[in-house]
């Protein structure tokens, strides 16, 4: 146990360690929450409501998406294929370390420091100028802490499985960006897939995305209550196993084929 | 002083280098350029669920916000092209690269213009370009040799516009090393914020994108000319022709920022 806490306090002062780095990234956050606010709002002075949207939801959830985009970690993340290009891959292997569950440990380390400062920031500001949604009891509180932590599961699982493309391929950042593409749409993460036409709600709640960012966003709105909650959670929690026994079995994979040059 | 032709055959030069490195693995650079293109249709796609869900926003239709977006996308990309690798330059001075920079006999503005450039950029200027064709099949405008004209310059004066705020906010890896994020919110910002109508934002961002940091300018009101649309802010008149002036000045302004930010540049090594 006291090796996995080492671990994950790892991941956290990697990025706590420029703070300055931090602070720009809040201005950014929050300057794309106003823009997305402000455009979520002409649409709603069109309609009441969409789907199980009021204003007061959109405008909560657009600073929700905004905490939870360096939360999760959406975008471009490739320590694991630098790791394999670079043969370092080779030393982790023998450690005697479960290679999946160390980058996880890690990331979820990664992942508190980003919720706390990347997060919660933007989130107060937007909170102070717009008229927010926020849970009506604690039971909805704590299960949006466990959803966003499962939803950091099942990114940082999706992330792992494309980040091993670099087994086979010498261009992992095609089949990066690619995946990035999918994951940033279909997740909810630039507009809510309430927002979408019927058969693309349908797909988007049919793929792993959702689980990422839609499912604790409604949770936090209080669209879903009890068993639809528990509904949600069990899905996530379904796409953070699959995923990382997934990644698990083509790790195995790749590492049977593996030839690292070394002298 | 380097002749200004002499300058131009380093560039090509430079940047011909570039270009024969990035398309050797063909396949790679395909994936690449796709992908770009992808990232940044997926900003319309956004504006496309929009519109299925309303017939307007802020009194501008489908057609028009996708004409907005086009302009704003090209403009945008083409810059991205030229001198978007200028957001290395806190990596530079991180690294003390940039004390290189300063010895040579050329501009440093110029040499971290040339320090990169990124081919795949092009699949980003193609989709914008796709997306602002299709607007105008889908638009009703009466074409007059001023709306061509104003098209034209629209394009030009928008890359200027956010060639100079890009430059002006990149000075600021100057003072605080780790602020390239800040400068994000103006540039991939500007780019998203210009592709939507400005009067549908509120009044500070309004003041800003008018007044500080001229992104009204770039797409919104030559469109107002160019669509023959009524102003929802009440604007005067005269400033849907302004962005060629506006452009100058920006640019302008970026360069003596940067001139200002050189000048008081220490070098992070010892």
């Amino acid at each position: 146990m006291r090796l996995w806490l080492a671990l994950a306090r790892r991941g956290y002062q990697r990025y706590a360690a420029y703070p300055g780095a931090t602070v720009a990234g809040v201005f950014t956050n929050t300057f794309f929450g106003f823009l997305q606010a402000y455009i979520l709002l002409a649409v709603f002075r069109q309609r009441e409501s969409i789907g199980s949207y009021d204003a007061s939801d959109a405008v909560t959830y657009v600073w929700l998406a905004q905490g939870m985009l360096m939360t999760i970690y959406i975008w471009g993340w490739y320590d694991v294929a630098l790791r394999v290009r670079s043969g370092d891959i080779a030393t982790d292997l023998y450690r005697p370390v479960d290679f999946q569950l160390l980058w996880l440990t890690q990331d979820l380390g990664r992942a508190a420091y980003h919720g706390l400062f990347r997060g919660v920031p933007p989130f107060l500001v937007g909170a102070l100028v717009f008229d927010l949604r926020l849970p009506s009891d604690a039971v909805l509180w704590l299960a949006f802490a466990v959803s966003v932590v499962l939803a950091v599961c099942a990114s940082f699982a999706y992330r792992f499985l494309f980040n091993l493309a670099s087994f086979w391929l010498l261009d992992y950042r095609g089949v990066g960006v690619l995946a990035m593409v999918a994951s940033t749409f279909f997740s909810g993460m630039i507009i809510p897939i309430a927002f979408f036409p019927g058969w693309l709600e349908t797909l988007a709640w049919a793929l792993p995305f959702a689980a990422m960012v839609q499912a604790p966003i409604e949770i936090f709105l209080g669209h879903a209550r009890g068993l639809e909650l528990a509904g949600l959670l069990t899905l996530q929690l379904g796409w953070a196993s699959l995923l990382l026994l997934a990644g698990r079995a083509v790790f195995a994979a790749g590492t049977r084929r593996l030839v690292v040059q070394g002298g | 002083m380097v002749e200004a032709p002499t300058i131009l055959r380093i560039y090509a030069r430079l940047i011909g280098a570039r270009i024969r490195s990035q398309v050797q693995y063909r396949l790679s650079f395909a994936l690449n350029m796709i992908g770009t293109a992808l990232i940044s249709f997926l900003d319309f796609a956004a504006i496309l669920v929009i519109f299925e869900q309303v017939d307007a926003l802020g009194e501008w239709s489908v057609a028009e916000v996708a004409f907005l977006y086009g302009i704003s996308s090209v403009t945008f990309a083409a810059t991205d092209l030229a001198i978007g690798h200028i957001d290395l330059l806190p990596e530079m001075i991180r690294k003390g690269d940039f004390d290189l920079v300063l010895v040579r006999p050329l501009g440093s503005l110029f040499q971290v213009v040339a320090s990169d450039f990124t081919l795949r950029r092009l699949g980003r200027v193609g989709q914008g370009l796709v997306i602002l064709v299709v607007a105008l099949t889908q638009l009703e405008i009466e074409w007059t040799a001023g709306r061509v004209g104003m098209l034209a310059v629209t394009v030009v004066a928008g890359s200027a516009i956010f060639a100079g705020v890009w430059i002006a906010f990149s000075t600021i890896a100057f003072w605080l090393v780790d602020s390239l994020e800040v400068a994000n919110a103006f540039t991939y910002g500007g780019n998203f914020l210009a592709s939507y109508p400005v009067n549908i934002f509120g009044a500070w961002l309004r003041r800003l994108v008018l007044f500080v940091v001229p992104l009204a300018f770039v797409a919104y009101l030559p469109s107002l000319y160019i669509l023959d649309k009524k102003d929802e802010l009440g604007l005067p008149r005269a400033l849907q022709f302004a962005s060629p002036l506006v452009a100058v000045a920006t640019a302008l302004a970026g360069g003596l920022l940067w001139r200002v930010a050189v000048r008081r540049y220490r070098s992070a090594g010892g």
